[in-house]
């Protein structure tokens, strides 16, 4: 049995560490903020402008002038702060920022991902993403093991082009968790979700990984 | 002289014509100078160039301009919300020059700040870096991103004074402080202009330095995408 949606989301939560500062995109990497273990201080930054993003307001006291980075209505927390986009992207690109969590296209055997554009399709922009995995200390990659037509998105080139070069240090699918062994410059797996198996996850990976 | 005008259309009086560099503030639709857009359309300038984060909705924000076709270029890190941008980027009606949300900002600053040039990690080895300068610095590879400036800024803050002082509300900030410094004449809307004196010197964003026009406007402030919780 694969994971779901929110148990990746579950399972990318437990790579967060007291103290840390952490970016999360649009997408699955939103829902990693739900699992936050309890009594770890985690502050959550927001690229246009916030660290220290509080939960969604009830009904009726949402601020037009409060939001996060996918457009969404949020919260302050008592912690928080307001700074403009270069004070913003300047914790991001200075190395601040503790983890990256973010949604990918395509990633490759080398760390490189792909994730803001297809070629001859509408391309909307790649927002903060190449700031984000040039200068945040640790990036996971966060996706589905394959896409529609079965074919796997852990690659051994990116075909798409790229958001970076050699900065993805984990990856997290649907299939199981892939640490990137900085001795051997190579992923190797570190878990399988429930129920898969070795043969399947081979199966469904391009890249060349250490599966032992 | 005073830097105070009554309406949005006066702000930007004697201001506007053909070919112009506008940087606007905002991102998505919050922090946008909504009425100085209204008045900017309302003036007929077309063949500008905008330089915005984003490029509005459907027939708000930005998306007003493009629909009157008074815009020749965008520079934006993300567009993905508007169909008629879409409609006109595709038709070759429209050219785009995409940048790393954090390159734009820092550009923009830079130009504010009269610094030509600076180098990034950001966008190496993709295509942002095609025909840039490389350079290793303690053996990493940068690029060279140049400063951006324009001939009229338009922000949107919360409170300001006569002196053209800004202070700005929560996450509306986001481009408008940059912008203000990179505009050779920036013009603020503002929710309120307050009597000089009553901003606390110690909490002002933004110097009245950076702005020469300022005027106080209702905005409507839409939200793209309301999400709440269970109370």
């Amino acid at each position: 049995m694969s994971w779901t949606r929110n148990e990746m989301a579950a399972r990318a939560a437990q790579e967060l560490e007291d103290g840390f500062y952490v970016n999360l995109g649009i997408g699955i990497p939103t829902l990693v903020a739900n699992h936050i273990p309890d009594g770890m201080s985690v502050t959550l930054q927001s690229e246009n402008g916030m660290l220290g993003m509080g939960p969604f307001p009830i009904a009726g006291e949402e601020d037009a002038d409060l939001i996060n980075a996918g457009k969404q209505t949020i919260t302050t927390l008592p912690k928080s702060s307001f700074f403009d986009s270069a004070t913003s992207f300047a914790m991001i690109r200075g190395g601040h920022i503790d983890l990256s969590i973010l949604g990918a296209m395509e990633v490759a055997e080398n760390g490189d991902i792909a994730n803001w554009m297809i070629p001859g399709k509408m391309v909307k922009g790649m927002g903060g993403a190449m700031d984000l995995v040039a200068g945040v200390k640790r990036c996971i990659a966060l996706f589905d093991h394959t896409n529609k037509r079965g074919e796997s998105k852990f690659i051994k080139a990116c075909t798409l082009p790229l958001t970076g070069q050699n900065c993805i240090d984990m990856v997290i699918t649907d299939l199981g968790v892939f640490e990137r062994d900085k001795a051997h410059n190579q992923f190797r797996l570190q878990e399988l979700a429930p129920k898969v198996t070795l043969d399947e996850v081979k199966a469904k990976t391009e890249a060349d990984v250490i599966f032992e | 002289m005073s830097k105070v005008f009554s309406t949005a259309g006066e702000a930007l009086g004697g201001l506007c014509h053909d070919g112009l560099t506008i940087m606007s503030g905002g991102f998505g639709l919050c922090g946008i100078p909504e009425n100085l857009i209204a008045a900017l359309r309302d003036s007929g300038a077309s063949d500008l160039t905008v330089i915005s984060n984003n490029a509005g909705v459907d027939g708000f924000g930005l998306g007003q301009l493009l629909e009157t076709r008074q815009i020749k270029k965008m520079i934006s890190s993300y567009v993905g919300e508007n169909k008629e941008f879409e409609r006109q980027y595709l038709g070759g009606e429209l050219e785009l020059e995409f940048n790393p949300q954090g390159t734009l900002a820092e550009r923009i600053r830079a130009g504010g700040a009269g610094i030509p040039g600076f180098y990034t990690k950001t966008g190496v080895g993709t295509l942002i870096a095609e025909g840039k300068e490389h350079k290793d610095f303690e053996g990493e590879t940068f690029i060279l991103e140049t400063g951006l400036k324009a001939d009229i800024a338009i922000v949107k803050a919360w409170k300001g004074d006569a002196e053209g002082n800004l202070i700005f509300k929560a996450t509306a900030r986001n481009f408008s402080p940059m912008m203000a410094m990179a505009g050779q004449i920036t013009v603020a809307e503002v929710d309120e202009i307050v009597p000089v004196g009553a901003l606390d010197p110690n909490f002002i964003h933004t110097p009245g330095i950076f702005v020469q026009r300022i005027v106080e406007a209702k905005c409507e402030k839409r939200i793209e995408q309301l999400t709440v919780r269970e109370a």
